[in-house]
């Protein structure tokens, strides 16, 4: 692999390999874990990878527009964290518990 | 004010007052109810008596385009031609004398200020019904007349002992009278179909002028649709016997929607289509011969009727036969002549039964009456001039409008003449048998009720007196041309200067001679039959059980005939069996069951599907990702994404 990582040349393949394994790992981890901070972090990384593969592809193609995007999702991201960090602050506050399933309380 | 404004004094003014009386009702006193009530009519009447009074052309008023499709316009129009002011003065001027008489009549009863709503709702819609310009306006003042005679028969559909029957009454005539709408409906597609209007004018002028064959199988159909519906609004055989069951209804409803005026509107409706009717030779055939049995079978069940009202009723259906064969005749203003004084002594026959009722303590058999005449001296009075009217006492109205009839039968043919004399005979001795039954002789009911006999109030008498001066001069409107010369038969002449079509019929006209004669004739067997009638019911001690059971032909009379139990046979029972069948076996069986199966099934389901909702969001997130991969492989395979 090192040959994929030589900073000389840019390997169009070694991101689009690199980003869906980052995606697979954030999707997997956030449906094997119940720690909601853990599943947090899952999701920032699941949209990481997006932005990775979009960022990549720009460069492949010279073409600045996906750059846009980019921001955007960032900026989403962390307006979501906080609302996700916040709803964690008070489930934790409320049940003594960041574990997800306690919200199956919610069903009834 | 213009004459189209003054139309729509006419037309809106009783519609106002049944919006007052119907909800403001219940909070005012009888007396302003009444008089609203009553101005509310009485108001469109000198309305109408003055166009009438300066009348030369006919009125036309576009009110509003009801419905417009690419090449058809319904209009809501108005017309006022001789035809349609005569009736408009018919219904406003009766129906205003009746509402006086239903201010005294109706006189703490519950539903007084209801009483006064219908009836001027009723008066609205006949006025639309006469009014409008084209079928369709005619259609909805026909439903709207319909409407009110259901509740007005029904009215008292809470009493504890005739409840029941009032609105089953009240249920028979609306649907009897269906029956006929369906006739008017499709009539109305038929015209639409080949004209592409339902304007009278319209339709009239191209029957005129277009040359259509005479008895072609359009005028055929639509004329005896026409006629169903006629049959059914005029009481005609074979749908005529609901209206002597709508005597259940109070009886000045009774004079006023079931003799005066809502009765008429099917001679209204044939005098309106004349260009059609004269098209279609065979319908006027079928409407001479269904008018005449009806005149003689109506009058042959009124022999022996021992309900006051039902005799009347009966009268009314003979009668109103007695027109239809004018109409068959293509005499149709002379049939207009008799739905005027026809007018005149049937509603004062009935309000004047009204009084004599209404002073029984609501008993109206006639057996159980007797030697009221000295009790009511004013009832019995205007009674008596009824009576002479309908029975064609010489110079009296009913004897010029009848022999008008009887002279167009006369020019038909012998048979059709003669049977109309016997009609008329009948109806001059049940007349007379129920008059002396009522007013001569001794009281036969209890004493209780004899202690409280009492002339009715002058609210009622008032009415009475004034459609009796009516019935006596009501002739002098069509006098034959050897009494008046130049002036005779004013009333045709005024009809058909302006109706459409009407100038075009003429029907055949006797010699001087011939008219005299028949005039004699009829008037001599009238009188016979008078004191024929006066020496077997007038006397003190007439045997009164003799008219409570009845033996021969008596008994078929009495039972008017086993038409009812014969209409029971042939259309209600088989209805209500299949009607019971189809309850079980569809709708209990079929539809119930198969929703009772529906709704468990998606129980079952939804129970079956509850299960994936754990509340785990893990599970969730697992069902998202399998469908997104799903959703995406599916896509990539639909549009072969692999070429690119």
């Amino acid at each position: 692999m090192p040959a994929l990582i030589s900073h000389a040349e840019f390997s169009k393949d070694f991101y689009l390999f690199l980003c869906p394994i980052l995606f697979t790992i954030g999707a997997v981890g956030l449906m094997i874990r119940k720690n909601m901070i853990v599943m947090l972090m899952c999701i920032e990384l699941m949209l990481n990878s997006v932005n990775l593969l979009l960022v990549s592809f720009a460069n492949f193609f010279g073409q600045g527009d996906a750059h846009i995007f980019v921001f955007f999702i960032v900026v989403v991201a962390a307006a979501e964290a906080t609302v996700g960090l916040s709803i964690i602050l008070m489930a934790f506050r409320n049940l003594r518990s960041i574990d997800v399933d306690m919200f199956k309380k919610l069903k009834n | 004010m213009t004459n189209e404004q003054l139309l729509y004094l006419i037309l809106l003014l009783p519609l106002a007052g049944a919006a007052i009386n119907g909800i403001f009702g219940k909070k005012l006193s009888e007396k302003l109810i009444g008089t609203i009530g009553t101005l509310m009519v009485a108001i469109p009447f000198l309305t109408a008596a003055s166009i009438f009074a300066s009348f030369d052309k006919p009125i036309h008023v576009h009110a509003f385009t009801m419905l417009e499709m690419d090449s058809f316009r319904l209009d809501a129009g108005f017309k006022l031609d001789s035809l349609s002011l005569w009736m408009t003065m018919i219904i406003t001027g009766i129906g205003s004398l009746i509402h006086i008489f239903s201010i005294g009549y109706m006189h703490d009863d519950k539903g007084f200020y209801k009483f006064f709503t219908y009836l001027n709702l009723f008066v609205f819609s006949m006025l639309i019904l006469v009014l409008g310009d084209n079928y369709m306006m005619l259609f909805f003042g026909w439903e709207g007349v319909g409407v009110c005679s259901f509740l007005l028969i029904g009215f008292h559909y809470a009493d504890k002992i005739k409840g029941m029957e009032n609105s089953l009454a009240a249920r028979k005539a609306f649907i009897m009278n269906r029956i006929g709408d369906l006739g008017l409906l499709v009539a109305c597609f038929l015209l639409l179909g080949k004209f592409g209007t339902l304007n009278y004018d319209q339709i009239g002028i191209a029957t005129i002028l277009g040359e259509f064959q005479k008895d072609s199988v359009f005028m055929i159909s639509v004329t005896l649709s026409l006629f169903l519906a006629a049959t059914g609004k005029s009481a005609q055989i074979p749908l005529f016997t609901w209206l002597p069951d709508a005597m259940a209804g109070p009886t000045p409803v009774s004079a006023l929607i079931h003799a005066a005026t809502m009765v008429t509107a099917g001679i209204y409706l044939t005098i309106r289509s004349n260009f059609l009717f004269e098209l279609a030779p065979f319908t006027q055939h079928i409407i001479l011969f269904i008018g005449l049995a009806t005149a003689l079978v109506a009058a042959f069940i009124a022999m022996k009727q021992n309900d006051i009202k039902k005799v009347l009723a009966y009268s009314t259906v003979s009668q109103l036969g007695f027109m239809f064969v004018a109409l068959g005749l293509g005499a149709y203003t002379v049939a207009l002549f008799h739905v005027t004084t026809h007018a005149f002594f049937k509603a004062l026959l009935f309000l004047g039964s009204g009084s004599v009722i209404h002073a029984n303590h609501h008993e109206q058999d006639i057996t159980k009456m007797g030697g009221l005449k000295k009790y009511m001296p004013t009832t019995h009075l205007v009674f008596l001039v009824g009576t002479l009217a309908i029975s064609g006492f010489p110079f009296l109205s009913g004897f010029f409008s009848k022999d008008e009839i009887f002279a167009a039968a006369f020019g038909h043919g012998y048979l059709v003449f003669g049977l109309m004399v016997l009609a008329a005979a009948m109806t001059t001795t049940y007349m007379f048998r129920m008059y002396f039954l009522v007013f001569h002789g001794t009281f036969r009911g209890d004493s209780h009720t004899e202690k409280h006999l009492h002339e009715s109030g002058s609210l009622m008498t008032l009415p009475l007196i004034v459609l009796a001066i009516l019935s006596v001069i009501g002739g002098a409107l069509n006098l034959p041309s050897f009494l008046a010369g130049d002036h005779a038969h004013w009333m045709n002449h005024f009809l058909e200067e302006t109706t459409l079509g009407l100038a075009l019929v003429h029907p055949h006209h006797l010699e001087d001679g011939t008219a005299i004669g028949i005039m004699i004739g009829t008037t001599l067997i009238t009188l016979s039959l008078i004191f024929w009638a006066y020496s077997v019911y007038a006397k003190t001690n007439y045997p009164i059980s003799k008219e409570q059971q009845f033996k021969g032909w008596a008994e078929w009379s009495s039972n008017k005939l086993y038409i009812d139990e014969l209409y029971n046979a042939l259309f209600v029972k088989p209805t209500e069996f299949i009607s019971a069948r189809l309850l079980m076996i569809v709708d209990k069986n079929l539809l119930y069951d198969s929703i009772l199966k529906l709704t468990s099934g998606i129980q079952i389901g939804g129970n079956q599907v509850r299960k994936i909702q754990t509340g785990m969001l893990s599970n969730y997130l697992y069902f998202m990702i399998v469908g997104v991969i799903l959703f995406v492989g599916y896509s990539l395979y639909y549009f072969k994404f692999w070429n690119y």
